[in-house]
């Protein structure tokens, strides 16, 4: 899997209250939610997203509540790929369980501009600042999270190999 | 080589003899909890894959405590969900408003949670449980789905961060104020992945209730599962609550831990973490005269009998300053009646507060007690981020019940020894 887009930052400690505010978890609509996705950095911030765009953060991506809407929020907004010093935990899962991909890169955020043009490759681990101008190298993740990605999500993965 | 309590917990429902840092496993679980936000939207889920049989309904646990009572039509129609779902599945730990209380708080309680447990909890604080020697973590839906239908779930063994408190508590000082100054010591990334086991004299002194509340907020400094020993106080904590046992597990002597720290609990005053970072942790000194609007007493932290004993013996023949909203909410029904019983509630009418139902709804801004543009509560709670309360422009400080109640007396946070 190939993601090509312009990354957008963000800082340390991101929680996902900021991602998505608990007002909202009333619903489970990905519209709605990327609607509201980071308002609180920035109303409107996802009407600037493009589809297929990047997010990079520093440390502590997604920390905080357990909330699923976090991760679907973002990939409704049209992002494609979080790329981050270091992930929550348990937001580490729920992006991957949703078909987010999530790499962990380490210094992340001094190595991107906002609105830079990169290409990530999941399974050879590099990222490349476009126009080829400089590549970074991240530990690719485990083979079954690739499966998991490419399914587009750990349900749809199960519902997949149920029927083979 | 020997292994943490963790690993033990971990190990024992792997059907391994033995686990290690990093390891992937395969668990059995103990008890699957969900509640009207994280279930709802795991329902939702299985319905769009058809559906796939529960093969755990025994093992599940579902409170729907976030927006209950209802809010608006759409929160009842997440509780629907949830309530279609329990008596589908012939689920019989499921709790109706009357006798719903949080989460966090509700299953200790009634005996559901048992020290040897693994259990998993759509709600990041599901770490509460830790306190009673169980590995409990929290998982966002679609993991709970999962859970729900097979009964088991993965897991990468954490490494373990073991954290010994020693010294004599000063006055008004509790479990709160360990964990606040503990986040604010190692960081809100400190455990990124891990384990926090929390041991030594000071612990073991603390009554459970309190240990809970320190269990709550591990997840604040981002650790996997916040866990604790076991003893005497919390086996006669449990007699008379559940059916089940439980196993007693502790480290072994050689057990390999990842970092250790100590703390002397001797040199800690009463904690404010200041926004927006539980990490923010300051003696009360330092934030002593920050003007305040609303006073928040409760939730999984600090909505427990003994939070509540606390803030009365404080109120007591006393009222708050008249520009602050006092709002307490006792965390059960339960600890509701004792309250009532006992004449807290009364203190609190008396001193001009308001008693809100068990819910989650003030912590996590979703609803009663939302705060508007730039206004400032002092909070028990276990989360101060950026709008966490209402306005993003509004701002949570956290504290202990003592120095909140203290402080709604003020008007502005102030040490309770302090209070005239």
């Amino acid at each position: 899997m190939i993601f090509r887009g312009r990354v957008w930052c963000l800082g340390d400690n991101i929680d996902t209250d900021i991602i998505i505010s608990g007002k909202y978890l009333s619903s489970t609509n990905p519209s709605f939610l990327a609607e509201h996705c980071l308002e609180a950095i920035e109303e409107g911030w996802s009407k600037k997203v493009s589809p297929g765009d990047l997010l990079v953060a520093g440390k502590n991506f997604g920390c905080g509540s357990s909330r699923e809407h976090a991760p679907l929020a973002l990939k409704a907004a049209g992002i494609s790929c979080l790329i981050a010093e270091s992930f929550g935990a348990i937001f580490f899962r729920n992006a991957i369980n949703l078909g987010l991909p999530v790499i962990e890169l380490k210094g992340a955020r001094k190595k991107f501009k906002e609105g830079q043009r990169v290409e990530l490759g999941l399974e050879s681990g590099k990222i490349r600042i476009l126009p080829a101008e400089k590549t970074y190298r991240f530990t690719p993740l485990a083979p079954i999270v690739l499966k998991i990605l490419k399914a587009g999500g750990l349900l749809p993965y199960i519902g997949k190999s149920a029927h083979k | 080589m020997g292994m943490t309590i963790s690993q033990k917990i971990l190990a024992a429902h792997a059907g391994l003899p033995e686990v290690k840092a990093h390891d992937i496993i395969s668990v059995k679980l103990d008890v699957i909890l969900g509640n009207d936000i994280s279930a709802s939207m795991a329902i939702e889920e299985l319905e769009k894959v058809g559906r796939p049989p529960i093969k755990a309904a025994e093992k599940i646990v579902l409170v729907p405590d976030h927006f209950t009572p209802n809010k608006d039509v759409d929160t009842a129609e997440q509780c629907r969900v949830l309530r279609r779902f329990a008596a589908k599945e012939k689920i019989k730990n499921y709790f109706e408003v009357g006798r719903v209380g949080i989460e966090h708080a509700l299953l200790p309680e009634a005996g559901l949670v048992v020290p040897g447990d693994l259990i998993v909890g759509g709600d990041s604080h599901t770490c509460t449980y830790g306190a009673l020697g169980s590995f409990a973590t929290g998982v966002g839906s679609t993991d709970l789905a999962a859970a729900m239908v097979l009964g088991e779930t993965w897991m990468r063994v954490p490494e373990t961060i073991r954290i010994s408190y020693q010294g004599t508590l000063g006055e008004w000082v509790g479990g709160k104020d360990f964990i606040l100054h503990t986040i604010g010591k190692i960081g809100t990334d400190g455990a990124l992945g891990k384990t926090i086991e929390f041991c030594g004299p000071a612990i073991w002194e603390l009554d459970v209730e309190s240990r809970l509340t320190m269990a709550n907020m591990a997840v604040e400094a981002g650790a996997v599962n916040g866990i604790m020993e076991p003893d005497l106080q919390v086996q006669s904590f449990l007699e008379g609550r559940g059916q089940r046992k439980g196993v007693n597990w502790a480290s072994d002597p050689d057990a390999r831990f990842e970092q250790e720290f100590n703390i002397d609990v001797s040199q800690i005053s009463p904690q404010v973490a200041l926004p927006y970072s539980p990490g923010n942790a300051v003696p009360v000194q330092e934030a002593s005269g920050i003007q305040i609007d609303q006073v928040f007493i409760g939730s999984c932290t600090n909505g427990r009998l003994s939070d509540l004993r606390i803030a009365a013996k404080i109120l007591k023949g006393r009222k708050v300053a008249p520009h602050i909203r006092l709002l307490i909410s006792p965390a059960t029904p339960k600890i509701y009646r004792q309250s009532l019983e006992e004449g807290l509630l009364k203190i609190f009418v008396e001193a001009e507060g308001v008693i809100l139902p068990p819910s989650c709804g003030v912590c996590f801004g979703g609803h009663l007690g939302i705060l508007g543009k730039g206004e400032v509560c002092l909070s028990t709670t276990n989360r101060n981020f950026k709008g966490r309360m209402g306005h993003p422009d509004s701002k949570v400080y956290l504290t202990s019940p003592a120095v909140a109640a203290a402080s709604a007396v003020r008007g502005a946070i102030i040490h309770p020894s302090l209070l005239a």
